[in-house]
């Protein structure tokens, strides 16, 4: 992607793509900023918000820790260009918890020791808080299923069913 | 109050990891960073004839193009480069030093901008010529070219002339691929100068492995860079060495004068270390009887052309089995390739997976039942030191594993349970690692608030190393563990070794004792001076510090508020730093074992595997976690699935390249692949291996479960297969 258009740019003159202001609602706050357009909401998310929750582990959409959720769905942000959401409602790891209490699917992954190294733990909640929304779920295989697309190398895969099925029963 | 070793406790680095306030190494924004993108080698060996930077150069926001050529100084010799896990036998490889290939993916220059697309862009701009030179990168092909290196089991008796004459006999050739350790966070480095010192935020196992290399190859004094990893995204192995981004960040930060950071792509990532691909060869006698008359194992593993990386496969059949002959050979291949390095349980991952699968073949070859065999071949000493063990509860693991998996059902006979079109297998292995310990250094700062702050230079890769070290210091001084800070990933900070081969809890928690005997002593000091102090007269190993006193263990009236000891002493805090006492003892042998159970369920038609059940019966000494441990374990069985039946890195030898660096096409397990996963800890007591009995178990969890899915495979399908991964192509032909 960020490779189209760029086939000009061999001069010593070259220059890179303007910058375009846009707005996104970023947990609940109003944000302005000028990304580039070939800037991936992940990077914006990143490297301009300093929202550092979100992870990049391949930038590719294979690994899903770069998973977010715009306007309620669950995402890979590194798939998604920032302009492409201009308007669009956003929430991060960064924005689930309410005033200091954890999100009953974060408590969970804390009860339930979901992760190991954490790498991987900001995308598995909001795939799962993603998940949870979309209401296809409701046996252990079928959250192994639908949560596949979320990779954890540690191997806490059991433990992340068993977190999921916590906040399920308690919400 | 209730001790916290040994219970069950949430890690104490959850919530940080759970709200994404865990700061990784490529996480660190600071204002005006920039941002490096590698370009890399596309040929597996010759030399650069010319870097054009022109077009890189012109683009806006690109700062500068470092090359070999336009590089800061580095060292020139290879000891600057020779880290702590270095080989010793070879010359390391150094970054961006000279117009050498020797590998594909070798980084050749970094394009520094203002931000990282425009850094990406760029990279695309530079253009690389290369001379090639003819490169090897096939193991198969090169086998003949293997040298041994010198191996620490000496031969017994005269294996192959027992093995010529046993009754029943099992040779075969088992392989294991090249792997990567694919840790979810990529690899970064970001380095911000701070006062004129260089402080770097890395992924690294070992933070004062990566301080000592960067003094080295940057000619820094020890106060002029601190590495910091406060947080890590998963190791493996792959974060032991110093990998080259951090030299590329630093480089990048000199010649700028700038803070930079680089973080690699997942694909860069497979130009680092992987576990060398390793063909090993078994051969094992028996008895009519079924006890090992010989045992022989040599293994062919993969290094580079420039270093020597070796971990015995070979010498585990002595520690797991009694054998009057054996013999041992550990066999390099030098390719054109990366050197291979420390993946999850290095040597024994592989080597017990071969010795595994030609145990269960011999149990065949002898029509035994596979458990059987193993208790009649079980070793109550080490077989090439002749010693006994501090302890060793595997013959408990086989126990209580078949009784969990419900072993005493099983059909011996290959194909003969199934499940509608589905064809079930039942397979088992043992596992073995070693439970060492390294010298360690804690300091623990008490202040009069009762707040105690632990802190050593560790790394916590996702092990639980927050979490023990808290429980441990909880108990050792009284105090609640929210009382309690731990303070790791830091340069600056005491002593600690590389975080790897199982050995940072046994090292940490020892020290954390000592060190706390020490507070406990100044405090005994401070509440005797006290007016009619009730602790007149005990010594230091006759009080204990509970509930936030200090108390005689015979007579808990007899003690004095740790707070008011301080009090009266004016001490505001008390600072203690000890290490622990690494036995150099050798009449015993050190180790930690398992008994794997698996069951797989095979399409009968597509040839598709699950792994529908684990159990791993694990005995490892002192378990100060369950909780925390058992995911340990359950990772290393996830680990053991995708070694079975998933992971394998694709070469193609034409060219001399990864054809699957990326984590798609390199098959990961991922949640739907795993099922029911059953983690048994067997009480083993053991005073002998160290104080606090720790024997670790970062490794132990992966070891031996391979080859029980592969026995299981057997069983289920009645086809052997030795070459992992076990894809469904190579059992879709059902004999």
């Amino acid at each position: 992607m960020a490779r189209s258009g760029t086939a000009k740019l061999t001069t010593r003159t070259a220059s890179v793509p303007e910058k375009i202001p846009i707005r996104l609602t970023v947990n609940g706050s109003q944000m302005e900023l000028r990304v580039a357009p070939w800037t991936t909401l992940l990077d914006a998310l990143r490297d301009h918000l300093d929202l550092t929750g979100t992870k990049k582990g391949c930038d590719h959409g294979q690994c899903g820790a770069c998973t977010v959720l715009v306007d309620g769905r669950r995402i890979n942000s590194c798939l998604t260009l920032a302009v492409m959401k201009e308007g669009a409602e956003i929430i991060t790891i960064e924005g689930l918890a309410r005033n200091g209490e954890l999100h009953p699917l974060q408590q969970a992954f804390i009860d339930q020791d979901a992760f190991q190294c954490g790498y991987c733990t900001s995308g598995q909640i909001c795939s799962a808080a993603g998940l949870l929304a979309e209401g296809k779920a409701r046996t252990p295989n079928e959250i192994r299923e639908l949560m596949s697309g979320n990779i954890c190398r540690c191997g806490a895969y059991p433990n992340i069913v068993a977190a999921i099925l916590q906040a399920m029963e308690r919400s | 109050m209730a001790s916290y070793i040994g219970s069950a406790t949430s890690r104490v680095d959850g919530r940080p990891k759970v709200t994404g306030e865990a700061r990784y190494a490529g996480e660190f924004n600071v204002p005006g960073l920039v941002h490096g993108y590698v370009i890399e080698s596309t040929i597996p060996k010759g030399r650069i004839v010319r870097i054009d930077t022109s077009g890189a150069l012109g683009v806006d926001g690109v700062i500068d193009v470092l090359t070999h050529q336009s590089r800061p100084p580095m060292a020139d010799k290879d000891n600057a480069y020779k880290d702590e896990v270095a080989p010793e036998e070879g010359s390391p490889y150094r970054p961006l030093y000279d117009d050498r290939i020797l590998f594909t993916g070798q980084p050749v220059a970094l394009v520094l901008a203002e931000d990282w697309e425009t850094a990406r862009v760029a990279a695309s701009m530079v253009k690389v010529e290369y001379q090639k030179e003819p490169h090897v990168t096939d193991l198969h092909a090169e086998r003949s070219r293997a040298f041994a290196i010198d191996a620490p089991e000496k031969p017994r008796g005269d294996a192959a002339k027992a093995f010529a004459s046993a009754a029943v006999r099992h040779a075969a050739e088992y392989f294991i691929p090249t792997e990567h350790h694919n840790p979810m966070e990529l690899f970064a480095s970001t380095a911000i100068w701070e006062d004129g010192r260089l402080t770097v935020y890395d992924k690294t196992q070992g933070v004062q492995n990566v301080q000592k290399y960067l003094c080295g190859v940057f000619k820094m004094k020890p106060d002029e860079v601190r590495v910091m990893s406060p947080y890590m995204g998963g190791g493996f192995g792959a974060g032991l060495r110093p990998q080259y981004q951090v030299v590329l960040a630093v480089l990048g930060a000199s010649a700028l004068k700038r803070p930079v950071r680089v973080m690699l792509t997942r694909a860069q990532m497979y130009a680092l270390g992987y576990r060398p691909a390793s063909i090993e060869r078994l051969a094992l006698g028996a008895s009519s009887g079924g006890t090992l008359e010989s045992v022989q194992h040599e293994a062919i593993a993969v290094t580079s052309q420039f270093e020597e990386f070796a971990r015995n496969d070979t010498g585990w059949g002595n520690l797991l089995y009694r054998s009057p002959n054996a013999k041992f050979e550990h066999r390099l291949v030098k390719l054109d390739l990366p050197t291979s390095c420390d993946m999850r349980a290095p040597g024994a991952a592989t080597g017990v997976y071969a010795l595994e699968c030609a145990m269960d073949e011999l149990a065949i070859a002898l029509k035994t039942d596979p458990v059987q065999l193993r208790l009649q071949c079980y070793s109550e000493r080490h077989q090439g030191e002749d010693v006994p063990y501090t302890s060793k509860q595997l013959r408990e693991c086989y126990r209580q594993g078949a009784a969990e998996f419900g072993w005493d059902r099983r059909n011996a006979e290959p194909r003969s349970m199934r499940e509608g079109s589905e064809l079930v297998g039942w397979g088992m292995a043992s596992g073995v690692w070693e439970a060492l310990q390294m010298p360690a250094t804690v300091r623990i700062v008490l202040t009069a608030n009762g707040h105690a702050e632990v802190a050593t230079a560790a790394s916590d890769i996702g092990t639980g190393t927050y979490t023990i070290m808290a429980q441990v210091a909880a108990d050792m001084l009284g105090l609640p563990i929210d009382s309690i800070s731990v303070k790791l990933g830091d340069s600056t900070l005491p002593q600690c070794p590389l975080e790897g081969g199982s050995w940072i809890a046994s090292s940490v928690c020892n020290a954390i004792a000592n060190t706390a005997r020490a507070v406990r002593g100044d405090l005994l000091e401070l509440a005797k001076e006290m007016k009619d102090s009730p602790l007149a007269g005990v010594g230091v190993d006759d009080v204990a510090l509970i509930d936030g006193k200090i108390a005689s263990k015979r007579d808990a009236t007899r003690a004095v508020p740790i707070a008011s000891a301080m009090q009266s002493g004016n001490a505001e805090r008390i600072t203690r730093e000890e290490a622990n006492k690494v036995d150099e003892d050798k009449s015993h042998a050190r180790n930690v074992h398992s008994a794997i159970f698996a069951e797989v369920k095979v399409d009968e038609e597509l040839g598709v595997i699950r792994v529908t059940r684990v159990v791993n019966a694990v005995a490892a000494g002192r378990i100060l976690n369950p909780k925390t441990a058992h995911s340990q374990v359950m990772g290393g069985v996830v680990w053991g699935i995708g070694m079975a039946l998933h992971e394998e890195t694709l070469f193609d030898h034409h060219f001399g390249r990864v054809m699957n660096a990326n984590i798609a096409e390199y098959h990961v397990p991922v949640n739907a692949d795993i099922h029911d996963i059953k983690v048994i800890f067997v009480e083993e007591p053991d005073e002998i291996v160290n104080p606090l009995g720790i024997k670790g178990l970062g490794e132990i969890g992966i070891v031996g479960v391979a080859a029980a899915i592969a026995n299981a495979v057997y069983h289920a399908t009645g086809k052997r297969v030795r070459d992992l991964p076990i894809t469904l192509d190579k059992v879709i032909q059902f004999e």
